[in-house]
């Protein structure tokens, strides 16, 4: 079994790429700096990342593949999953091994695989949209605790800065712990020390603007209001609105 | 803002609650300097309530008084409920502030008819106007027409909402005069046509100038009631359809009745709301809409309802086995999409991806095709299949009818042994 170590980056994973094809032999396992090897290995090969190499091989994948398809590779890395670097490293050497395009060949269980790993990726990037909950602190700015399943919160900041631009914003994966702040004028990358102000993630109710509390209430009234009781459906509710993201939801507290 | 607006806004949120409509989708409106809020080409959905049902507009009555006495409806006159009033300021405010935390994607503003149409509507152009011009609020707005209102106001409403909808409710005329004797068939296509004229207009205008101000860019919707009255599935369809032969129709919502004035002797008891029939109209909604089906394909006068025990496109596809079996790896798209257990979604992958190479029954399954319906029905060069000519359309509805049964609860072959049990054994 041939094994290659690299550093966890998109960019390593990319270089891994164009080493692979420099020394024409290709990785069985792609591992991290410190994860143990398996029993049985013929060769471990550390990849030292270097941003030439990574660049070299982006280049080759935008004159083979359309732009959709690198970014349904961006999105796969952003997964985190196990095994997801390996889909992406066979997927970028069916690109490059293939005459014709493979990028529409779903009868391909790698090329099928990127697809449904990059559609789960778009479904949390979707949910995050959805309920994100901001909660206004007493110096105006827009407070919202996440956490996401899937490392997604970076696809959504187009969207919010374009949506919230005259507010003073921070939304916060408490999983990850890190966050993005939008000031006005521009989104910053922010690390915070949640243990003083946050409940649970939640923003503690000294630091809350005056009226937040009421606007809650009246959300949470609003939200009860809506249900219709003659058609109540818990199954359907919590394949719309799972479980998981109950923690951060305004209404469902 | 006053804590009595909580039970103001329970009060007129139970008042709107039963119509359908929740779109935010169909139209884009960018954040503008110094404005608040943008509108996605797609909906959003921002929460579910308990029943399922999508929460993305702020949906609200403006005033629950009502002056008609609709039997179907929650807030006709005669009913001794609750009765709130919100100001055009409270309203702008609660819009906004619920927009701010991410709560809703806009505002679905909806009107108990107080006077007459015309002063109804023009008190929530008021709301949407300051909205859109003061605030310079982007975000979604929805706004509902009142029946019997003047052109002249459809037409200002339209300036500010992405969409305007009248809701047809009960969509035969004898039946809309038992149930709701002030209204009429044409006091709700009327506002209807003004709304299609706006927009057919503004996209003519918009063609020469591009900064023409738009109308209702989301067009119109409309909601029909179903099982309040004793139209077939048929006249409803058909009432559908000619709606989405309207250019500016989008959308039709069927809203399963629940009896909210069982003491009214013109409405048939209920004792649960017909889930099952509205979700088969929707289906056949989507039929027509998606898959190229014609409304007389879907329900005709020798089936003028739709099955209830299986899907409108498997019901076709039984009833026309001459149509079948379909090569998966030759036959057009829209003979694919006629396939029971294929969708829009695999219909397209089958498109592209046999362009790479011939397609058998595992990429099928492995692509999201429900091959328990869809193996009765294809052939994709394989070793002989057992289709709907080899079996009959009885026995593949008797198969995909069968109740499941659930795990551990097939024991009706099992062999149970009784064993006395001997109490005076030590």
């Amino acid at each position: 079994m041939i094994i290659f170590r690299y550093d966890k980056t998109f960019d390593g994973l990319l270089t891994t790429v164009f080493d692979a094809y420099n020394r024409k032999t290709f990785p069985d396992l792609l591992l991290g700096p410190d994860e143990p090897e398996p029993l049985f290995t013929d060769e471990c090969y550390t990849v030292i990342t270097q941003d030439d190499k990574a660049k070299r091989v982006w280049q080759a994948l935008e004159r083979k593949t359309m732009l959709i398809t690198r970014n349904m590779l961006k999105y796969a890395w952003l997964s985190e999953l196990a095994g997801s670097d390996g889909l992406i490293f066979r997927y970028i050497r069916k690109t490059f091994d293939t005459k014709h395009s493979i990028e529409m060949n779903f009868a391909d269980e790698d090329v099928l695989a990127m697809r449904n790993l990059a559609k789960k990726v778009d479904k949390e990037r979707e949910r995050l949209i959805q309920f994100v909950r901001f909660q206004k602190a007493a110096d105006d700015i827009f407070f919202a605790p996440v956490s996401p399943a899937l490392n997604a919160l970076s696809l959504t900041i187009e969207h919010f800065t374009g949506r919230f631009a005259d507010q003073k914003w921070i939304i916060y994966d408490t999983k990850r712990n890190y966050g993005y702040y939008y000031d006005l004028k521009k989104v910053v990358e922010m690390t915070l020390d949640m243990s003083q102000n946050f409940v649970e993630g939640k923003l503690n109710e000294q630091l809350m603007a005056e009226d937040e509390k009421l606007f809650q209430d009246l959300w949470k009234g609003y939200f009860k209001s809506m249900t219709i009781k003659e058609r109540i459906n818990p199954k359907l509710h919590r394949q719309n609105l799972p479980v998981r993201y109950w923690k951060y939801l305004t209404e469902k507290q | 803002m006053k804590e009595e607006i909580l039970e103001k806004l329970k009060t007129l949120a139970e008042s709107a609650k039963y119509d359908v409509s929740c779109a935010s989708s169909g139209t884009t409106r960018k954040n503008t300097p110094g404005g608040i809020g943008n509108t996605a080409g797609w909906g959003i959905c921002h929460s579910f309530t308990e029943d399922g049902r999508c929460v993305s507009l702020l949906k609200i009555m403006l005033t629950n008084y009502c002056m008609y006495d609709c039997a179907y409806c929650i807030n006709r006159r005669s009913n001794d409920i609750r009765r709130a009033t919100f100001s055009v300021e409270e309203l702008v405010e609660l819009t906004i502030e619920f927009y701010r935390r991410n709560y809703i994607e806009g505002l679905f503003l909806s009107s108990g008819v107080i006077h007459n149409p015309d002063y109804t509507m023009e008190r929530m152009v008021q709301v949407i106007k300051q909205l859109r011009t003061v605030h310079r609020y982007n975000g979604y707005i929805h706004m509902k027409s009142i029946p019997g209102a003047s052109e002249e106001i459809v037409r200002q409403a339209g300036l500010y909402a992405d969409r305007l909808s009248v809701n047809i409710e009960i969509p035969t005329e004898q039946n809309l005069k038992m149930l709701a004797p002030e209204k009429s068939l044409e006091s709700i296509f009327k506002p209807m046509h003004y709304i299609q004229q706006g927009v057919l207009e503004n996209t003519e205008e918009r063609r020469k100038f591009n900064s023409a101000p738009r109308f209702a860019p989301a067009g119109q919707s409309t909601q029909m009631i179903i099982g309040a009255t004793d139209e077939t599935d048929k006249q409803i369809l058909f009432t559908s359809a000619s709606m989405y032969n309207r250019p500016s129709m989008k959308r039709v919502y069927y809203s399963g009745y629940i009896p909210v004035n069982s003491y009214d002797n013109r409405l048939p008891a209920l004792r649960q709301p017909p889930l099952v029939r509205e979700n088969r109209l929707y289906q056949a909604d989507w039929l027509m809409r998606f898959y190229n089906f014609k409304v007389d394909e879907i329900v005709d006068d020798k089936h003028p309802n739709l099955d209830l025990e299986i899907d409108p496109k498997l019901s076709w596809a039984l009833r026309h086995p001459e149509h079948f079996p379909v090569d998966i790896n030759r036959a057009d798209y829209t003979s694919i999409l006629r396939i029971p257990g294929i969708g829009v979604k695999s219909a397209k992958l089958i498109m592209v991806t046999r362009q790479s190479g011939r397609i058998n029954a595992s990429v099928l399954k492995r692509i999201g095709v429900v091959m328990k319906k869809a193996q009765y029905f294809i052939t994709c060069n394989e070793l002989p299949v057992f289709t709907i000519h080899e079996s009959s359309p009885e026995y593949i509805r008797r198969i995909l009818t069968e109740k499941k049964v659930g795990k551990g609860k097939d024991n009706q072959n099992q062999l149970t042994l009784n064993f006395e049990t001997t109490e005076n054994n030590p």
